[in-house]
């Protein structure tokens, strides 16, 4: 079967340059086309230089270490006031809900009260 | 709590950067709750960090806000860092993500990035030889380069061809799958390629060249 350049576009390009990550058809076409020989160490070349950026490290601009801690500072603070909020609204719902029991038992009260207090005549 | 204004300064014969051990002694120390020594890991790391985000986002404002992202979610979970990979990948993995995250939104904001397949702009290296030869200045060109590819196929093309990051790494913080992270390696490669070795006028004849055997 025989291959042309179109079909290796991507080999090349995953084999970064190197002949030895081709298959066999593609390194046999690659052997006889300048071409894809030019392509495959265009593809080095490029991958040489990309490596070669690992070694640089670019300097920012001054407080960036500043902006940092102080954005780590001032989220740990929102946090803090979220879960204070969290808290407060805990609290009051649990209010809320003791108050609406205590009302429910107070009427419970009255009512069972009224209830004797009307039945006493009629005893007597 | 963390004080922004005083950073403490490392000892010249216990720089982390250079240190694995002394790198970890800071891990650890931050793990257990010292915020000092979290400090001294962003002093340490912040400029390689930062490096990575301005290739990342091609630019030097929004390199800083992903910076701060990126340590701001180093710090919450530093106790999931089980130090099986050095502090400096696991944040460049971070700053990944957050890079990912990030740009994402931008698009929506920016239509005029929206288009994966954005041409790379020809600056035709080709007609200046001697730059062409030069392999330092092939270095500076890829940086231009680079700058120019739409940001889905920069991430992929900077993760594993300059940080060396494996595929499954790279897809894990990018959301994406493996095979889609090295499609788009490969389609990087081939951008970067042409557009540093453009093919010359009436040179494409091979394309149609088949294999004679």
């Amino acid at each position: 079967m025989s291959t042309s350049c179109l079909d290796l576009g991507d080999q090349l390009a995953a084999s970064g340059g190197d002949p030895g990550a081709l298959d066999r058809a593609a390194r046999r076409h690659v052997q006889g086309c300048l071409r894809c020989q030019a392509d495959l160490v265009q593809h080095r070349r490029v991958l040489r230089a990309l490596r070669s950026l690992r070694e640089d490290v670019l300097v920012p601009a001054p407080g960036l270490v500043t902006e940092v801690l102080a954005h780590i500072e001032e989220a740990g603070e929102r946090h803090a006031i979220r879960s204070l909020l969290t808290g407060r609204r805990a609290a009051y719902i649990g209010g809320l809900a003791a108050a609406t029991a205590a009302a429910g038992a107070a009427g419970a009260v009255v009512l069972v009260t009224r209830t004797r207090s009307r039945r006493l005549p009629l005893a007597g | 709590m963390l004080s922004a204004a005083a950073v403490p300064r490392l000892g010249p014969d216990r720089d982390p950067r250079s240190d694995p051990e002394a790198m970890a002694a800071l891990v650890a120390r931050a793990q257990a709750g010292d915020d000092k020594a979290f400090e001294e890991l962003v002093t340490a790391t912040h400029a390689e960090t930062y490096t990575l985000a301005r290739r990342l986002t091609g630019s030097d404002d929004d390199a800083r806000d992903v910076v701060q992202e990126a340590y701001l979610r180093a710090y919450r979970s530093i106790g999931r860092f089980r130090g099986e990979a050095r502090f400096t990948t696991w944040m460049y993995r971070i700053t990944a993500n957050c890079a990912s995250t990030y740009v994402g939104k931008r698009r929506k904001h920016r239509h005029d990035e929206l288009v994966d397949d954005l041409t790379v702009i020809d600056t035709r290296p080709d007609l200046d030889p001697v730059a062409q030869a030069d392999a330092a200045d092939l270095r500076g060109r890829v940086v231009a380069a680079l700058d120019l590819l739409p940001p889905k196929l920069r991430a992929v093309v900077v993760l594993r061809d300059v940080y060396d990051l494996s595929h499954e790494a790279i897809a894990a913080e990018l959301g994406i799958s493996e095979s889609a992270a090295k499609v788009r390696l490969h389609r990087a490669r081939r951008k970067l390629k042409d557009h540093l070795f453009p093919a010359r006028e009436g040179g494409g004849a091979g394309d149609e060249g088949e294999d004679p055997s």
